[in-house]
């Protein structure tokens, strides 16, 4: 019963087989029994969960349901939501109670969405493990020695594990794709501007977008369709943006005609042989479903990782300087002077991570080096950004492996910062190119999930979504749950 | 590549203990150094990203939108003191 999409949980509710309250009541009770094993949510509210879910019911009673009547919502503790902390898991952050909630929040709470509570990440969601969380790791549920991925770990283990059944994540370099794929979900980052960032905690603002995490293509559809719009609060949601009808473009049932690249830089030496085996399985099948795999290039892949480590810290050690132990946050005891409060205020806030980050973006921006670093890697983007751009006129989508590795030991990367960074090399490009991608689960290695990775164009989801649901359709991975929390590998 | 990480700390307005300083280091060096890969693009004549998309910036029209929240939102703050911030003396 856990383990049901949003679709399914909807349609009984509109047959009147069950009600909110029962439906959150339930995942209240997962919560309870399991939170304390995986550490998925670091803060619940109960009383609140319960109070939204019958007032959703008497909405219901009354009205016409709203598109996501009555349907549970985990939330990363990166959002800005009212009633109870919002932390973005970081010391910096502790007793901040947000005064208004993040324009996704607030779309959510208008349709009907019963929100559930904050959910675990790696702090300021730096990070690609949940590792750096300032309330500790959390674990995967298909193997709880491992890391659920980052930095939206906790919304990843809290849907796979059925403690919710859907959750918001935002994804800067893969923090949506990477998780999702570790935990066998389905993850939507779609294209840079679809979404408001206001009220989400900014990490780095030119490529920060919120997402969906789900069971299924279509219920990360119908999320985002409720999600995506122009909203005059961020200057870079798009007022104009293409659009499409979300759930009609997940009724694609085959692939005739659809030519899908294959870019050879994302089928490396070095990466795990069982996810290759799978992916490659994979692009067989969508080829027995119609499509025409081709051979591509996107000959600045290799650059990525090093323009989003010079890029992302820099946009990070800016917005960062906001933790100022002035309007919010943290502030030390007894400061001798200003200068003081400011930098004991902040070494005593911010994890490793996170200072290891300022600093690099620091470094890159400061004086004598803004060229060489800053400067660079921008340029380097508008040729990454090419490179898809000359493959989108060879083909219609490009599909790849989301991780190069399935989920990793808890401690095997801490030690260096370096190949942590690397496990983002998939999806790093995507982001610096504002494109939309998906990842969806297309197998096992070693008992562990196997992430498929799809990327459009911008602002054609509706052709990632159409591609991603005829493979869903085809094929049962989106069906298996982790057996040691009562699913059906 | 040798990094002044005291310097770039004090920019950063953190206090780095020594220890602190002395493990960042060599990470950051370390950092750096994979990042210097970008040296080997070629990027004569390519500009930089300003914006992922070619789009132009939205406007509005220039009116308040907003009603005053100030205690709300001082309500998160360490210390205030009749809507103002209290923080530490800053002129002698």
């Amino acid at each position: 019963m856990p383990f049901r999409s949003l679709s399914d949980i909807q349609t009984q509710l509109e047959a009147g087989q069950t009600t909110a309250v029962e439906v959150a009541q339930l995942y209240l009770d997962r919560i309870a029994a399991h939170n304390d094993d995986l550490n998925a949510f670091v803060f619940i509210d109960p009383e609140h969960v319960l109070a939204q879910a019958e007032a959703s019911d008497a909405y219901r009673a009354e009205h016409a349901a709203r598109p996501l009547e009555g349907l549970p919502i985990a939330v990363k503790d990166i959002f800005c939501t009212q009633n109870g902390p919002t932390r973005c898991c970081s010391n910096i952050l502790e007793g901040f109670e947000a005064p208004y909630d993040a324009h996704v929040i607030t779309r959510l709470k208008e349709a009907g969405a019963v929100l559930v509570g904050k959910t675990n990440m790696d702090e300021f969601a730096m990070g690609s493990s949940n590792e750096t969380s300032a309330f500790g790791g959390c674990k995967n549920p298909w193997n709880t020695d491992c890391i659920p991925g980052g930095s939206s770990g906790g919304s990843a283990v809290a849907v796979a594990a059925g403690l919710t059944p859907a959750a918001l994540g935002t994804d800067t370099g893969g923090s949506i794709r990477q998780p999702a794929a570790l935990t066998g979900l389905v993850g939507l980052k779609p294209t840079y501007g679809r979404i408001s960032r206001r009220g989400i905690i900014a990490f780095a603002s030119s490529l920060d977008q919120a997402g969906p995490m789900t069971r299924t293509v279509k219920d990360a559809a119908l999320l985002t369709s409720i999600m995506s719009g122009h909203d005059a609060g961020d200057a870079t949601s798009v007022s104009d943006a293409p659009n499409f009808d979300w759930l009609k473009a997940c009724e694609g049932r085959d692939m005739k005609g659809l030519r899908i690249g294959k870019p050879k830089e994302y089928f490396i030496d070095g990466m795990d042989e069982e996810v290759r085996a799978q992916v490659e399985a994979a692009l067989k099948k969508c080829e027995e479903l119609g499509a025409e795999i081709v051979d591509i290039s996107l000959p600045h892949t290799e650059y990525a990782v090093a323009a989003y480590y010079v890029i992302a810290p820099s946009e990070a050690s800016t917005n960062l300087s906001r933790y100022d132990a002035v309007r919010f946050g943290h502030r030390c005891d007894n400061p001798e002077d200003l200068e003081d409060m400011y930098a004991r205020s902040r070494d005593e806030g911010f994890g490793e991570e996170v200072k290891r980050r300022i600093l690099t973006g620091t470094f890159a921006l400061s004086s004598g080096y803004y060229d060489a670093y800053y400067l660079k890697a921008q340029k380097v983007r508008t040729l990454i950004s090419q490179d898809f751009k000359e493959a989108f006129e060879q083909v219609d989508v490009i599909a790849t492996p989301t991780s190069p590795v399935p989920a990793f030991k808890t401690g095997e990367k801490t030690d260096d910062p370096l190949t942590m960074y690397l496990s983002d090399i998939f999806t790093i490009a995507v982001n610096l190119a504002g494109l939309p991608g998906l990842s969806q689960p297309c197998g096992f290695a070693d008992n562990l999930p196997v992430g498929l990775q799809w990327i459009a164009p911008a602002w054609q989801e509706d052709k990632i979504l159409a591609a991603a649901s005829a493979y869903e359709n085809a094929t049962d991975w989106h069906t298996k749950s982790p057996v040691k929390f009562g699913g059906a590998a | 590549m040798d990094i002044d990480v005291k310097k770039i700390a004090n920019l950063s307005r953190i206090r780095l203990t020594d220890s602190e300083a002395k493990e960042l280091a060599p990470q950051l060096s370390s950092i750096m150094g994979y990042i210097d890969k970008l040296s080997e693009v070629n990027t004569d004549g390519v500009s930089p990203t300003a914006h992922p998309h070619d789009v132009a910036m939205p406007q509005r029209p220039d009116v308040v939108t907003n009603p005053s929240r100030r205690d709300a939102l001082q309500q998160p703050a360490p210390r205030t003191e009749s809507g103002l911030y209290v923080v530490p003396k800053v002129l002698e």
